[in-house]
């Protein structure tokens, strides 16, 4: 039974971070970051090759995760595996014990470490819940039964701030009719583009985990507007950041105000700390 | 229509010099490559100067009417047959179903003259944007006339993802997404819904592999 799902139902305000699996087969470096952010943290998503680079599979990783007493979120894009092998993984993780996944489309491989991969997209996000929906009732794709099926809380990724908002809501709502009980969403930066997400997402039912991202540094926010997709950071809170004295801890307290701000509105905060992982027990902390 | 751009001349005319080709046959075509302006009557007569200045002999030329369409090529063989009975090889300015059915239709060697690109529209003289895989699995009816497969660089049938930004594509910054434009259009024609498309039937791929279509409709 996933912890994430008992607390959010019980109307606790969870936290969820997030790690990236090694490229290559030592998990020291990812273990430490588990451990500092598990402190602060109910469960903590592995990312699946994220930026389309290679990275150890988030499946061993969330294994790695779990034998070590931590929650995971079983990140699963569509970019790398087709409809067979995401089931199969699909069915992989539940026997390890994973109970959480996240579905998501997956950045285009052309953005990533191996643009000259096939990005594979057999299914597109929506397809993969519907999928994962389905062999939580027992059954696969193609309709047949399962010898034993999955339990899993089945999340996905919305972006309340991009536009045009009509058709990002029509897209969320799509994803709520094809099995989605919680949405973990990008940054936010704008509290009232939350708010409108909140009102348009709690009459469905969903849980919805607000994005904090803490921009250490003006360099990490040129990175972020030119590479990261659908997120731009506004020129306000930019301007902020440059101007500080000292932008790492100017970061800290944006990040302190915006989740005061989540705690009365959202169902959780997921922080990514961009490297201030240190830095995610203060801005919880200080941000009750 | 099919989307052709002209194959490098260095590669036309080294393909025609090891096989010792000295007599050339153009044929163009009249219909997709005759629009895209690589092998209308224009384009033939300038391949057959160009084979003249670098010493080749040409022996004649003609566009085909339809030329991907074989007892037309077959006509056109006849009419011409002195000039092509005297040529060593036929250079076609025609897509890579013109070219085959050309070397169907004639004992010859054909050499391509284009690149065949891609299913297209022609927005305006020289500009064409991709519009068909020919994945034989069709879409259309339910994406407002506008296709995920080929529009959206990640083929995904429900979109948008998430590099979505202002409604323009993450992959192809310059473009529109796609997503955003079928459900755009699909709510001003009154017709959006929170439906979403099935997974794709790859089973029904035409490619990789070679399709003949019969007129009793059975794949062979």
């Amino acid at each position: 039974m996933s912890r994430l799902r008992e607390l959010l139902d019980a109307g606790e305000f969870v936290v969820t971070g997030e790690v990236a699996p090694p490229r290559g087969t030592d998990l020291t470096a990812m273990h430490a970051a588990v451990d500092l952010l598990a402190a602060h943290c109910h469960a903590l998503n592995v990312t699946d090759n994220q930026g389309a680079s290679l990275h150890l599979s988030s499946l061993a990783a969330s294994k790695a995760i779990l034998d070590r007493g931590v929650e995971p979120i079983f990140q699963q894009t569509c970019r790398d595996r087709n409809r067979l092998a995401l089931q199969s993984d699909l069915l992989a993780a539940w026997s390890f014990g994973l109970t959480n996944v996240l579905a998501v489309t997956g950045d285009d491989p052309r953005a990533g470490d191996h643009p000259d991969a096939r990005g594979v997209f057999d299914l597109d996000s929506t397809q993969l819940v519907e999928v994962i929906h389905g062999m939580n009732g027992g059954r696969d794709m193609i309709d047949r039964e399962l010898k034993g099926g999955t339990g899993f809380y089945i999340g996905a990724a919305m972006f309340p701030e991009a536009e045009p908002w009509d058709v990002q809501l029509a897209r969320t709502e799509q994803k709520v009719e094809a099995g989605v009980r919680f949405f973990q969403t990008q940054a936010i930066f704008d509290i009232a583009k939350l708010e409108r997400t909140m009102d348009a997402l709690r009459p469905l039912g969903v849980k919805v985990i607000a994005g904090v991202l803490v921009l250490r540094s003006p360099k990490v926010i040129d990175f972020i507007n030119r590479n990261l997709a659908g997120l731009m950071v506004p020129d306000a809170i930019s301007a902020r950041i440059r101007a500080a004295e000292d932008p790492a801890e100017e970061a800290i307290r944006l990040a302190i105000e915006q989740v005061r701000e989540m705690r009365a509105i959202a169902d959780g905060v997921h922080i990514m700390p961009l490297g201030l992982d240190a830095a995610v027990g203060r801005i919880l902390d200080e941000s009750k | 229509m099919i989307v052709t751009k002209p194959r490098e001349w260095e590669r036309i005319r080294a393909g025609l010099v090891e096989a010792g080709a000295a007599r050339v046959f153009v044929m163009g075509c009249g219909q997709c490559a005759a629009a895209a302006r690589t092998g209308g009557e224009k384009e033939v007569l300038e391949a057959a100067a160009r084979l003249e200045a670098e010493g080749f002999e040409v022996t004649g030329w003609t566009v085909g009417e339809v030329t991907c369409h074989l007892n037309g090529t077959k006509l056109e063989r006849r009419r011409h047959r002195a000039a092509i009975d005297a040529a060593d090889a036929i250079l076609v300015l025609a897509c890579g179903a013109g070219v085959q059915t050309t070397a169907d239709a004639v004992e010859k060697p054909v050499f391509p003259g284009l690149e065949s690109l891609f299913l297209g529209t022609v927005i305006r003289n020289g500009i064409f944007e991709e519009r068909c895989q020919t994945c034989g699995d069709c879409v259309l009816d339910k994406t407002a006339g506008i296709c995920p497969v080929t529009t959206c660089p990640k083929g995904l049938l429900n979109g948008p993802c998430g590099g979505m930004w202002d409604g323009m594509c993450e992959i192809l910054a310059d473009r529109e997404c796609t997503h955003v434009r079928i459900r755009t259009r699909l709510v001003a024609q009154g017709r959006a819904g929170k439906g979403r498309l099935a997974p794709k039937d790859h089973s029904m791929a035409l490619k990789p592999g070679a399709v003949n279509i019969r007129t009793d409709g059975h794949r062979r």
